[in-house]
């Protein structure tokens, strides 16, 4: 998980340059023309995403059960969706979250996905296709819930449908309930609102992150929280709602609540670790992270719920349909287990259930995805203990976590609108 | 080669000044005139449209006549980021003239003089992002600042305002950007002609009058220079607010980078053109007050 930054593309591409240098040489010796050792295909993808699920460890295993070589291209949420708009053929599959679907799929440079290729599709978990857990429950829609944007109304349409079509938009790879990481250590109390995030008792040890649309959620979570209002819908919210909830984080900022906002994995993990935040909306990982140095963090379940996200795969509308080809291989690959098993073990949840369990231990199962005590020590994928003996997941098993989401991370109808209040928000 | 050898093979001035000429307009002209166009069009929330509308600086300037005496989100904005200039500028200046002055007046010989002026940019081996970086668990919460203050009983709680904090920002780009003071101006002073500081010497001008009458408006063109390298990189900075002030202190580049991240391109583009007019408003002013190409 920490490693991210592993761009392996470069290696391939000395490796090419490494081929390409020899049969220079092989034909400039003149023994032989130059063979077509070119038309040999190579099974290739590059991989644009957000370095969640993008693991040496995955790329790997890949590479050994299908031959086909992963290249990662690794980029913030923002510049994944930057690159898609300006750049759709500098990517061969993509991997993004749900919400920036209301952006990718209007411009045209992203392709849907044929359910009928996919053979593990209706076995994926019903939260992406219905919005409800696999045992029936119905769970929070607010902003964008990955069944609202799912599936195209047809191959090349750009319109999303309400009911399930052959033709999906992401194939989902991985997903979370998000709420506040605690320093318990030096909270020294029970957490169980969103409001303590505003909270004046930690001041300046408070932090958000600092991406608006999702800032602004977590803001609109405490205002719940505190009663002031309810809103129809977080993720979408009208310009009097935006105006209103700005002012609240706008208070608060000039009161001192915040020790900074974080735009990355790490930072997050950094400020919690080092103690400069003792509060903060967080990401799964970043808390096992903090923990794994040693330093109590935990990742509270809150009365109010979860603000989860999600994220899938789909394919460039550059690729080739002998790309395409491997794309499905690649996805099917993905769907089949053990890379659920990888992802589950990190915290995060895997879109296709049965086969990451037959991938896992059956204590492991218990632990991550039942909420029971850990029969034996808990390890992460790369070996590292996690948790000793006894333990139990913060938040408890996916049905109390998932079946406790709020609302999904969102892109407002208003967004441009929100953007400007949040540069106002900043100068403030 | 001399241009007395190029002018006998008849190589024209414009034709030897066309290669700089075409990578300038390729690099810098033809880019500016598109985010000039671009700042006009009309985008929504994936794509930009060509159109001829002033929407994004009728949203960019919002308020700002309107909510007066209060500041509009854009002069706050500016105002910050010209706050930090002015610190920054005052701040450099200062240590980049003594650090230079040192170079060139009390260091004797030319190879001592050389070799400490490359061990002024040591510190740019490295990238400019991890020597900000680096200051983080000096003076965090609980860092070593913090952890001296406190042991030597200095103070009781840790020093919050070491970090994410106006102080911190300027303080690392103050760290950052000395050195391009004491590039310009070290240079300015090395051609001040020794003889006139040895006639002022002798006219019996005490130290402080050397240097006010002599050495400092000697220096102005790399004074000049100088300022102009900081106050621009203050201007257009946004990694800097954004690392060390824990994303919470406004600058004219931060609000350009948040629109560029929601891909509303039109605006980002206006503001970067306001940007640009801001810019060259400070160094208009600047090269009033010292004509740097006469002084070259």
């Amino acid at each position: 998980m920490t490693d991210s930054n592993d761009f392996s593309t470069g290696v391939s591409r000395r490796d090419l340059i490494k081929k390409g240098g020899a049969l220079v040489a092989a034909s400039a010796l003149g023994s032989f023309p130059a063979p077509a050792v070119w038309a040999a295909e190579e099974k290739i993808l590059r991989y644009l995403g957000t370095a969640v699920n993008q693991s040496d460890d995955i790329t790997k295993r890949v590479k050994a059960e299908t031959g086909i070589t992963i290249q990662n291209i690794v980029a913030t949420t923002d510049d994944v969706t930057k690159r898609v708009i300006t750049q759709p053929n500098s990517f061969d599959i993509l991997d993004t979250e749900y919400f920036s679907l209301k952006k990718l799929v209007p411009s045209g440079n992203i392709l849907a996905m044929d359910a009928k290729k996919i053979k593990e599709f209706d076995n994926i978990t019903p939260i992406f296709t219905k919005g409800q857990l696999p045992n029936g429950k119905v769970i929070g829609d607010q902003g964008t819930a990955p069944k609202k944007v799912m599936f195209v109304e047809g191959e090349h349409s750009s319109t999303f449908s309400k009911t399930p079509t052959q033709w999906v938009t992401l194939i989902p790879t991985v997903y979370n309930a998000d709420t506040l990481g605690i320093r318990p250590d030096l909270i020294k109390r029970p957490i169980g609102s969103w409001a303590e995030l505003l909270n004046p008792e930690f001041k300046g040890k408070a932090a958000i992150l600092n991406i608006p649309s999702i800032g602004i959620m977590d803001a609109a979570m405490v205002v719940e929280a505190t009663g002031k209002y309810k809103y129809p819908d977080k993720g979408n919210m009208t310009k009097q709602e935006i105006d209103m909830t700005m002012a609240v984080l706008t208070e608060a900022k000039k009161a001192g609540q915040f020790r900074a906002f974080w735009k990355d994995f790490n930072e997050s993990v950094n400020l919690m670790a080092a103690g400069e935040t003792v509060i903060q909306s967080m990401w799964s990982p970043a808390v096992t992270a903090v923990r794994s140095k040693g330093i109590p963090c935990v990742f509270q379940p809150l009365k109010e719920g979860y603000r989860s996200w999600a994220s899938g795969f789909c394919m460039s509308k550059g690729t080739t349909s002998k790309q395409q080809e491997w794309v499905y291989e690649f996805v099917n690959w993905y769907l089949s287990g053990w890379a659920g098993a990888y992802l589950n073990r990190q915290g995060y949840y895997s879109a296709v259930l049965s086969t990451a369990k037959s991938n896992m231990e059956p204590y492991e199962w218990a632990y991550w995805m039942e909420g029971k005590k850990a029969e034996k020590d808990i390890h992460a994928p790369d070996g590292s203990l996690l948790e000793k003996a006894g333990a139990t997941r913060d938040g408890g098993s996916y049905d109390d976590r998932m079946g406790n989401v709020a609302c999904w991370n969102a892109v407002m109808d208003e967004n441009d609108y929100m953007v400007r209040k949040w540069n106002e928000f900043i100068a403030a | 080669m001399s241009s007395r050898n190029l002018d006998r093979f008849g190589v024209p001035g414009w034709l030897q000044a066309l290669p700089f000429g075409l990578v300038f307009a390729a690099f810098f002209i033809v880019p500016l005139i598109l985010v000039v166009i671009v700042s006009f069009w009309d985008y929504n929330d994936y794509q930009m449209m060509p159109a001829f509308i002033t929407r994004s600086y009728t949203e960019s300037f919002e308020g700002c006549l309107t909510r007066l005496p209060d500041l509009c989100t854009l002069f706050k904005t500016y105002l910050s980021t010209a706050k930090f200039c002015l610190i920054v500028w005052a701040l450099t200046l200062v240590i980049g003239f003594t650090v230079a002055y040192f170079l060139a007046f009390h260091i004797r010989t030319q190879t001592t003089q050389m070799v400490l002026f490359l061990v002024c940019t040591i510190p740019f081996w490295t990238s400019n992002v991890i020597r900000m970086v680096s200051w983080i668990p000096l003076l965090g919460r609980n860092g070593l600042v913090n952890q001296m203050l406190i042991g030597g009983h200095v103070v009781e709680r840790p020093v919050e305002w070491l970090l994410y904090s106006q102080f911190s920002v300027a303080l690392a780009f103050v760290h950052l950007f000395s050195f391009f003071m004491v590039a310009p101006i070290f240079n300015s002073m090395m051609r001040i002609d020794r003889r006139l500081i040895e006639a002022a010497y002798d006219g019996g001008a005490s130290g402080w009058q050397m240097l006010t009458n002599v050495i400092i408006p000697l220096s102005k063109p790399g004074i000049a220079i100088g300022s102009i390298f900081v106050v621009t990189i203050v201007m257009g900075d946004f990694i800097t607010f954004g690392v060390m002030g824990g994303q919470q202190i406004a600058s004219a580049g931060k609000a350009i980078e948040a629109r560029l991240n929601a891909l509303q391109f039109p605006p980002a583009a206006a503001n970067a053109v306001i940007l640009l007019g801001a810019t060259m408003l400070i160094i208009t002013v600047l090269n009033r007050i010292v004509d740097i190409r006469k002084e070259l």
